[in-house]
């Protein structure tokens, strides 16, 4: 990190701090982000890693690679790590951080030193995760969902993860804090509320669902280290204790979560999306208002996860009912999107490209959703790989697609430095279609009842397993490319100076990269954030 | 513990005593409905009680009859929210 080399004065370099020190201690929320943003995807590529062995296991029937057993625990440490390591603090944290204060006039978030608190408090989590791997019992092997009673009977060291857990969710609410005051109290002058660009309003969304939820997760991952260590029995049945009330607890903030995971994704391509059709966003009070309305209703719905759990007709009725009505901002926002696109001027660059495949991969997700749902098609694919192709297609195709469109779109503003388009295209070209050719054959899969989380399977599944394993390297193919591309790019690629994109956001007004006070001076804001007739781009 | 207007409040020896009989009774309450055939409902009669008891202890022990909106909007948001949670767990609880 310390190897750029920009001349003009940056928060790079223009405090004069330089070395470790500079950067683990520092309150300035740019560096901060950057921190979160190594840290993070750090653990996204060691997560991908782990998903890759599990497709290896599964190419062909029996043992291929590895024994159930190791099975178990590979695919609870890639759920764990590209869910608590990666995708909740990976949008707040690091494009949060690096790009929120700047695009509302602010020079740092409301409480910088919180801020630097809370990326520790996610390292030491993510410390004690990775530690209970290889302590203990060995690695946990219950899901990343830790559901009682086997949880709490396993002899692996489920209750250090999720201590763990614990601790990165406390990470999670500082940071959800910070950023509501923050955009509540360091607005620069006429930055109101009509004006905050989209993927603001969506990081203000889902840092309510962070404060709100979040407590929620911690203390009942607290009860199962009760009920491992002492023995309480509240989800035992035999001692009056309910198994059930534990899917509750936990869905209750987990469901929420996956909110964490998709509203910045959906603000990131709220961003995007104007700027490389060259036109202001299409209805943008029903974004920002969608973007509450998914907070809110998200947060109710919860019980879809356990239709086949034992709970009654009457929950599985609301709960299906409340998460149809979760369908229409979501799709609030796909039409505005596309109605953007409508008679725009359309570049295709790569982050462009990653916000295009976002709003069609979403989509496959989001009504694959509907099939799970709905309770009476739900029966039949519950536990299916149907679930699993659904939910990456919604976080993989979703927030990670649009995470790879952050990158591409705001990483060179920090840097001053870009990567190559060319490559770019072929990179997101690669993993586009690797991805479908991986996901689409899990959901079929799922449809003809291959069960998800068993590492053997019955003969009839093996052509579409290797093809869905197939997949995986093609998209593993396109992830290499475009990580070789853009760090190269960051580091030794061509100078991005100015306002190359032709955004109208404030971070597009300041030096590339920023100062460390992000203006020379206090910005007035006298437009909105997708008014482009300034920006000098036609 | 100040509010937005500044000013502290002292709540007197008479209406602390009063709260705490109220307390008081309530647990008796709480007790009492243990005794009684109810099935799940007993579960929202001793969620109610609770409910109650804590707001007269976050009014008046915790001051927060005395304190500024902002602060009791904020209060209210997070418990509203949590009494959303519960009362959804009883589509289930109740119906189960």
């Amino acid at each position: 990190m310390t190897t750029v080399q920009p001349t003009q004065p940056s928060f790079w370099n223009d405090t004069g701090k330089t070395g470790l020190a500079a950067w683990i201690f520092s309150t300035d929320h740019k560096r901060i982000g950057l921190l979160y943003f190594y840290s993070t995807f750090g653990f996204f590529l060691v997560g991908v890693l782990l998903g890759l062995l599990l497709r290896i296991e599964l190419m062909a029937p029996g043992r291929t690679i590895m024994g159930p057993q190791t099975y178990n625990a590979l695919f609870t440490v890639h759920g764990v790590v590209m869910i608590f390591l990666f995708i909740i603090p990976g949008f707040q944290g690091s494009f949060g951080n690096l790009v929120m204060p700047i695009q509302i006039g602010a020079r740092d978030v409301a409480f910088p030193r919180l801020n630097l608190f809370s990326w520790w408090l996610y390292i030491i989590g993510a410390v004690i995760i990775i530690t209970s791997l290889f302590t203990g019992g060995g690695p946990p092997d219950t899901g990343w969902t830790f559901y009682v009673p086997f949880s709490s009977r396993t002899g692996t060291n489920v209750s250090l993860a999720v201590f763990g857990v614990f601790v990165v969710g406390f990470s999670s609410i500082l940071t959800g804090l910070n950023f509501i005051t923050t955009i509540h109290r360091l607005r620069a002058e006429g930055m109101t509320w009509g004006r905050l660009p989209l993927f603001v309003w969506s990081l203000y969304a889902t840092a309510w669902v962070q404060v709100l939820a979040t407590p929620i997760l911690a203390i009942t991952l607290v009860l199962v280290m009760a009920e491992r260590l002492l023995g309480t029995g509240l989800f035992d049945p035999g001692r009056g204790g309910d198994p059930v009330m534990y899917q509750h607890l936990f869905w209750i903030y987990s469901h929420p979560a996956v909110y964490i995971m998709i509203l910045p994704a959906m603000g990131v391509i709220s961003d995007v999306i104007p700027v490389f059709s060259r036109k202001p966003i299409f209805g943008y009070k029903m974004i920002a208002f969608s973007s509450i309305a998914i907070a809110a209703f998200g947060s109710l719905v919860w019980g879809h996860h356990m239709f086949t759990s034992g709970m009654s007709d009457t929950a599985i009725l609301v709960f299906s009912f409340l998460t149809f009505i979760v369908a229409i901002p979501s799709a609030i926002k796909v039409f505005n999107w596309v109605s953007t696109l409508y008679k725009g001027s359309i570049s295709l660059d790569a982050p462009m490209l990653f916000a295009l495949s976002f709003i069609l991969l979403f989509s496959i997700g989001g009504l694959s959703g509907l099939i799970l749902g709905a309770a009476a098609t739900d029966v039949h694919v519950h536990d299916t790989h149907f679930v699993v192709g659904h939910f990456h297609y919604v976080i993989f195709g979703g927030a990670g697609f649009a995470f790879f469109a952050a990158m591409h779109y705001w990483l060179p503003k920090f840097y001053g430095r870009r990567y190559a388009e060319k490559p770019a295209i072929v990179a997101w070209a690669l993993m586009f279609v690797g991805f479908n050719v991986m996901y689409f054959t899990m959901q079929v899969l799922g449809m003809k009842g291959m069960p998800r989380r068993y590492y053997d399977y019955l003969p009839e599944f093996a052509t579409l397993n290797l093809v869905a394993t197939i997949g995986s390297w093609i998209l593993v193919a396109g992830l290499i490319v475009m990580l070789v591309n853009l760090f190269r790019g960051l580091f030794r690629g061509e100078p991005f100076v100015g306002n190359p994109w032709g955004g109208a956001t404030l971070e597009w007004t300041t030096a590339t990269p920023p100062p460390t006070e992000n203006f020379e001076e206090e910005p007035v804001v006298t437009h909105g954030p997708y008014d482009f007739r300034g920006t000098g781009i036609p | 513990m100040t509010s937005d207007t500044g000013a502290h409040h002292i709540v007197g020896y008479a209406k602390l005593a009063q709260v705490w009989l109220a307390l008081l009774a309530l647990t008796a309450l709480t007790v009492l409905i243990t005794r009684l055939e109810l099935g799940g409902y007993k579960v929202l009669g001793a969620l109610t009680i609770a409910c109650l008891k804590s707001g007269l202890v976050i009014a008046f022990f915790m001051h927060m009859k005395y304190e500024g909106r902002l602060l009791r909007w904020l209060l209210f948001v997070a418990l509203v929210t949590l009494a959303i949670f519960i009362g959804l767990t009883f589509f289930d609880v109740l119906y189960r």
